[in-house]
């Protein structure tokens, strides 16, 4: 097995969770394309520790800290798109300009 | 990791492809429920792939976390704003899609090549550990303490944001009467059902 196989499979991760983020109308899918990425993200992590620096795993560390931050990351973010919805009655991504101009 | 280079590598494709079609399935499905579900099935091919790197512990926080309880959360959140919306088609939506599609594909192409380009060091010499919680653990608790507070601090301050952002207020009656003030600045809200409290004291007896 490669390192490079695991790289460029996070790599095509990260890209599809972007294309997920930019196009998706609905904040919940945006919300879910965010976690794609952070998952990418640790792939790449968890892959490093394996290969470059297997005696001390800091890779798998910071994976567990990733993991904590996107825990968190998800509950806030699940409690804003449920207050938009709130005062809002929508979760259409276009019509969230309240902070635009 | 003890299994054979043939089963490690027909494992990976079969967890690989997996994880970019449930991954596709995520971002491209009309259905936000479908999409859900599918986001738990990136996430356990995703722990297949940490126990191909030698990497138990995490594996196991990733079925917990993230199938347990942040797609359990998504599925939650759906069901809450669950509303068939018509969204309004917008001008130019397609030349959006193709072009970020082009942007997307671009960048992967630019990660690859950086991928393939960078000789990596790897450490070929020194066998991997075998029990990783302890070594895990003695990391959490000597040299990443102060992080590891820090995640905890973290926690408790995304609990109490979340219950703060998601709570509906109670306004007491004598609150209510009157206009809204209504300025140049107001945004435009829609006008909140009020959870009285007098009303709620009445329901509970």
């Amino acid at each position: 097995m490669q390192l490079e196989y695991f790289l460029l499979l996070a790599a095509a991760l990260f890209c599809i969770g972007i294309y997920g983020l930019i196009t998706s109308r609905n904040a919940v899918r945006v919300l879910m394309s965010i976690e794609l990425m952070l998952n990418s993200v640790n792939l790449n992590l968890a892959g490093f520790s394996n290969y470059l620096d297997p005696e001390n795993i800091r890779g798998q560390v910071f994976t567990v800290f990733v993991i904590t931050v996107a825990a968190a990351e998800a509950a806030v973010g699940l409690a804003i798109v449920l207050a938009i919805y709130r005062n809002r009655n929508t979760i259409d991504m276009e019509q969230f300009n309240l902070l635009k101009w | 990791m003890n299994l054979a280079e043939g089963v490690q590598i027909v494992s990976f494709g079969i967890l690989g492809l997996m994880m970019i079609g449930t991954a596709l399935g995520v971002v491209l499905l009309p259905k936000i429920v479908h999409s859900a579900f599918l986001l738990a099935g990136v996430f356990i091919s995703i722990a297949g792939l940490y126990i191909l790197l030698n990497a138990d512990f995490v594996a196991a926080a990733q079925i917990l976390v993230y199938v347990g309880a942040v797609n359990v959360l998504i599925l939650f959140a759906i069901m809450l704003v669950n509303k068939q919306e018509d969204y309004v088609e917008l001008p130019g939506r397609t030349i959006r899609r193709v072009a970020t599609g082009v942007v997307c594909f671009g960048l992967f192409a630019l990660l690859g090549t950086m991928v393939l380009a960078t000789p990596w060091s790897i450490d070929t010499t020194s066998v991997p550990i075998e029990d990783t919680v302890v070594a895990l653990g003695e990391h959490f608790f000597s040299d990443y303490l102060l992080p590891f507070e820090l995640a905890s601090v973290l926690l408790l301050m995304a609990m109490v944001g979340a219950i703060i952002l998601a709570r509906r207020d109670l306004i007491p009656e004598s609150m209510v009467a009157g206009d809204p003030i209504s300025t140049k600045l107001t945004l435009p809200e829609r006008p909140r059902e009020l959870a009285t409290l007098s009303s709620d004291t009445d329901q509970q007896n």
